[in-house]
């Protein structure tokens, strides 16, 4: 058993964990955080996406215990004062999703994605989200949803994540 | 699936790493970004009795210049590489390389190092590596060695680092100025090689005069495309000298026959790539 001590969604953690035990188990099984989910075996379908110190990373192909010391987020810590966070709004107001079991990872990996590259052509959100998949194939919504949150998270457009907002704000904004 | 059962540590100096790995013995195993290992854990292909974790040595991460050579620590992160000021200003194929590596969340976590001491065939490091005339620094109990790029690949997932060694730095010749390009064919986002090409050219005056060029996944290692490089240098640079060059290409590689490629068509896809890259790098 190895000790660690991390921060998850804003609340510290202390935990015994065997050192097998990969990032997406801790979250899952001892945290009840089972907003991030299991996809595959393969490290190929990035539904386990989640931040790690800042940056996305598949949980499955990460042990709890590299984690020790370090912050994660999850889709369950988007939220803020019960309003969703704009890629979460966004994903909403484009149907985003079919199943929905790629979501979360999908989620996780556009704000990665919109945090290095603010305003992303259609080939930019492709590139940026092609380690994760959709298996129902719903990519076109998913990238519409992405390039829609993009413009409502620039500077100087409306906070508002309602989804009267839905068209974009146009230029002028500072 | 869940891994088996092993034992975990997670040094924070190269010495006490290597004193670790020498007493975990045969069964030891070094963790580095993990991005291929832990899927091996995963899978059970592996099930090391102690796994030694190299991620808490801040000597291994970085990228420093020293004297005519950029020198990057083994655990430096494909982000970081890919982001690095020093290697786009002297090292720009490896950098080129590495942005074609899995995906983004792989690249934040997967190393240098991890995935050139990996040796997987189909990885995209190793033939820009060779292609660089790179050194790998290899720390044991009897002290560092460094091993020519072109010693370090033996086989399938074989490399020259021995029983209670770390590969700690690879160490890049300084390529200044010259044009860098990977070119890549696979079949769909985040897959394998199926064959690549790294290729980096040095032009003067509408000239070639320096050219090395290294092949992903056309043998159990890297191979090095000596016959194009001698054929590209001192030719005046057009399309055609470059695609009659490339024609040489697939002299002297051993391509594999998959459910991807057979070996005739990976030949031919290296002799495409290679104009492709030239080109593009000498562009």
């Amino acid at each position: 058993m190895a000790r660690i001590r991390t921060t998850v969604d804003g609340l510290v953690y202390e935990d015994d964990v065997e050192p097998r035990m990969l990032l997406v188990q801790y979250l899952r099984e001892r945290l009840g955080k089972t907003g991030t989910v299991i996809g595959c075996d393969t490290s190929n379908c990035g539904a386990c996406t989640v931040h790690l110190d800042g940056l996305s990373v598949k949980s499955c192909s990460v042990l709890a215990v590299q984690a020790n010391g370090s912050e994660v987020l999850t889709v369950e810590g988007l939220e803020r004062d019960g309003q969703l966070h704009p890629v979460q709004q966004a994903f909403h107001d484009n149907h985003a999703l079919q199943c929905g079991y790629c979501t979360p990872g999908m989620i996780m990996q556009s704000i990665d994605l919109l945090g290095d590259n603010p305003d992303p052509s259609e080939h930019e959100v492709r590139e940026g989200i092609e380690g994760n998949l959709c298996r129902c194939t719903g990519y076109q919504n998913i990238v519409r949803a992405v390039q829609d949150a993009a413009q409502k998270m620039k500077p100087g457009a409306h906070a508002s994540t309602s989804s009267s907002a839905a068209q974009p704000v146009a230029g002028g904004g500072a | 699936m869940i891994p088996a059962s092993f034992d975990y540590v997670r040094p924070t100096s190269v010495d006490e790493a290597v004193q670790a790995l020498v007493e975990g013995g045969d069964d030891a195993k070094l963790l580095a970004g993990g991005q291929s290992f832990i899927p091996v854990l995963r899978l059970r292909m592996g099930d090391p009795s102690l796994v030694v974790d190299l991620g808490g040595i801040p000597e291994l991460r970085g990228v420093r210049e020293e004297g005519d050579q950029i020198v990057v620590g083994a655990m430096t992160t494909h982000h970081e590489v890919t982001r690095d000021d020093l290697l786009a200003q002297h090292v720009a194929l490896i950098q080129e390389a590495t942005k074609t590596v899995a995906d983004p969340q792989v690249r934040h976590r997967g190393t240098l190092g991890g995935a050139l001491a990996h040796a997987d065939p189909a990885g995209d490091l190793a033939a820009p590596t060779l292609a660089l005339d790179a050194e790998l620094v290899v720390v044991g109990q009897n002290g560092e060695r460094r091993v020519p790029a072109a010693e370090f690949f033996e086989d399938y997932f074989t490399t020259a680092i021995g029983p209670g060694e770390i590969l700690t730095a690879i160490r890049f010749p300084k390529y200044t100025g010259w044009g860098a390009r990977y070119e890549k064919f696979n079949r769909v986002a985040q897959a394998w090689s199926i064959v690549a090409v790294a290729a980096t050219v040095k032009v003067e005056g509408g000239s070639i005069t320096d050219a090395r060029i290294g092949l992903t996944n056309m043998a159990g290692t890297p191979v090095r495309a000596r016959g194009v490089e001698t054929a590209l240098v001192g030719q005046t640079m057009s399309e055609e000298t470059v695609r009659a060059a490339a024609q040489a290409a697939a002299e002297g590689t051993s391509p594999t026959s998959d459910a991807d490629a057979g070996s005739d068509y990976r030949e031919h896809l290296a002799r495409v790539l290679t104009g492709r890259a030239v080109l593009a790098a000498a562009g």
